[in-house]
């Protein structure tokens, strides 16, 4: 494929138009893909999640200088929400990143979650791919603005920035499930604001509660604006990086991750399967009807659709 | 209404040059938004070349330019000019702003602009034919 060879020679455009066909799952994305993946797996990603307005962007944007510094390439994927009501999108975190738009060793991507829930979208991890077969050394992918449990970002990123602020709830916060947990290093952005060190004590004390791994995630106040605690996040980043990678622990997380892939594509193409079968046999209308007026029930009625089908012999 | 597998049209929204007054392009901004559509908007103080850029890195299928400062007639043969080093020439280039009425022919028929809107234009008329260009 065209395309997939400009890509590969360094092509922008290649790049982005690539990006495109995936994320609007074209019926050559999984060739795209296929032609690509022996070219990727070199790049480190780094996940930056956090509250709406926490800063995230911001953080990139700095970030970028650091790592554009230490000559560094990067690519950075930036979700924003899609509408639930209409489909659209305002993807705005490109104006914090603006300043990086002419460097030729950075490639900023926008992308709309279009109806996926976890906080990134589901063209993310594919245009991540992307981006490693592009030849990106570092790829940074923030999520939507999240609340407690919007965590699939720690399931695509090597590491995982959590972006918090000091008027975040109080201690229980610190507690709950979801989001807390996620973090192989927490940020207290917004530092100049009264709290912070309140804030900042409340997560250590819940970290000393979990006593579990040899990485304890650092807690790293920033003021993103003013890029204090820059350098000092940056260099998180690397430590926890050497620490993954000295300890096997990489290794496992990648594994982790392509055993996940792998079923989900499974998943996946069983779906597509059952549901050609269904829309070719049948439609789903008077069904509908049936159980809404409560003649029939949901569960029985999906046994019975599935029972009509016949499934290919492998 | 499954909105994975759909194609979306895209739109970067910029405002390029020194004017600071980014209200109309909000509002624009919203209604493309309301319209189902993705709109990448770059903020304030664009030069041309970042314009372009976020053009190309985007994958958009319009450009649309929000201009208030006087400064059309510099500002959008330059991205065009960038876009068509970029090969986005294809790529229809709208302006929106205070435009005269003569700048907005010659923007026209040298090629530059696609399309201009101007105030009183209702954002229904910038929908539909952001809409007509993408099919």
């Amino acid at each position: 494929m065209q395309l997939v060879t400009e890509l590969l020679g360094g092509n922008r455009r290649a790049l982005a138009r690539l990006i495109t066909l995936v994320e609007n799952g074209d019926p050559l994305k999984n060739e795209i893909l296929q032609s690509l993946y022996p070219h990727t797996g070199k790049a480190y990603v780094i996940g930056i999640t956090g509250a709406p307005g926490s800063g995230k962007s911001s953080l990139v944007d700095r970030l970028l200088q650091e790592m554009r510094g230490a000559g560094l390439t990067v690519g950075v994927v930036a979700v924003d929400p899609n509408s639930p009501f209409t489909g659209g999108a305002i993807l705005g975190d490109r104006i914090r990143m603006q300043d990086h738009a002419l460097d030729r060793g950075v490639f900023i991507r926008s992308m709309g979650t279009r109806g996926s829930l976890g906080g990134l979208s589901r063209a993310t991890r594919e245009t991540i791919q992307l981006l490693d077969a592009f030849g990106k050394d570092l790829i940074l992918v923030e999520t939507v603005g999240v609340g407690q449990s919007e965590v699939d970002i720690v399931k695509t990123a090597d590491t995982t920035v959590v972006v918090l602020t000091p008027a975040g709830g109080d201690s229980v916060q610190t507690l709950k499930a979801g989001i807390m947990e996620i973090a192989d290093i927490f940020v207290i952005n917004k530092a100049d604001l009264p709290g912070t060190e309140r804030a900042a004590a409340e997560v250590s004390a819940m970290l000393d509660l979990k006593s579990c791994c040899d990485w304890r995630p650092p807690v790293v106040p920033a003021v993103s604006t003013r890029g204090e605690g820059i350098g000092a996040l940056w260099q998180s980043v690397q430590e926890h990086r050497e620490y993954l990678e000295k300890s096997g622990r990489l290794l496992e997380i990648r594994k982790e991750r392509i055993s996940r892939e792998l079923t989900e594509q499974v998943e996946h193409l069983v779906k597509t399967m059952v549901w050609e079968k269904i829309k070719v046999r049948m439609t789903l209308g008077s069904l509908v009807e049936e159980i809404a007026l409560r003649r029939r029930d949901p569960y029985s009625a999906a046994r019975e659709l599935l029972a009509q089908i016949e499934f290919p012999v492998p | 209404m499954d909105m994975s597998s759909k194609r979306k049209i895209r739109v970067l929204v910029a405002k390029p040059g020194l004017d600071g007054h980014d209200r109309g392009a909000k509002v624009v901004a919203r209604a493309l938004r309301d319209a189902g559509m993705e709109v990448i908007y770059t903020g304030l103080h664009q030069t041309p070349e970042q314009v372009a850029e976020a053009a190309l890195q985007e994958d958009v299928d319009v450009v649309g330019l929000s201009i208030l400062s006087g400064a059309h007639m510099t500002l959008v043969p330059r991205i065009k000019e960038l876009l068509n080093e970029r090969q986005l020439g294809a790529v229809p280039l709208l302006v929106g702003g205070i435009i005269p009425e003569e700048d907005a022919l010659a923007l026209k028929q040298s090629g530059c602009a696609d399309r201009v809107f101007t105030p009183g234009d209702p954002l229904e008329s910038i929908v539909s034919y952001i809409r007509d260009r993408c099919i």
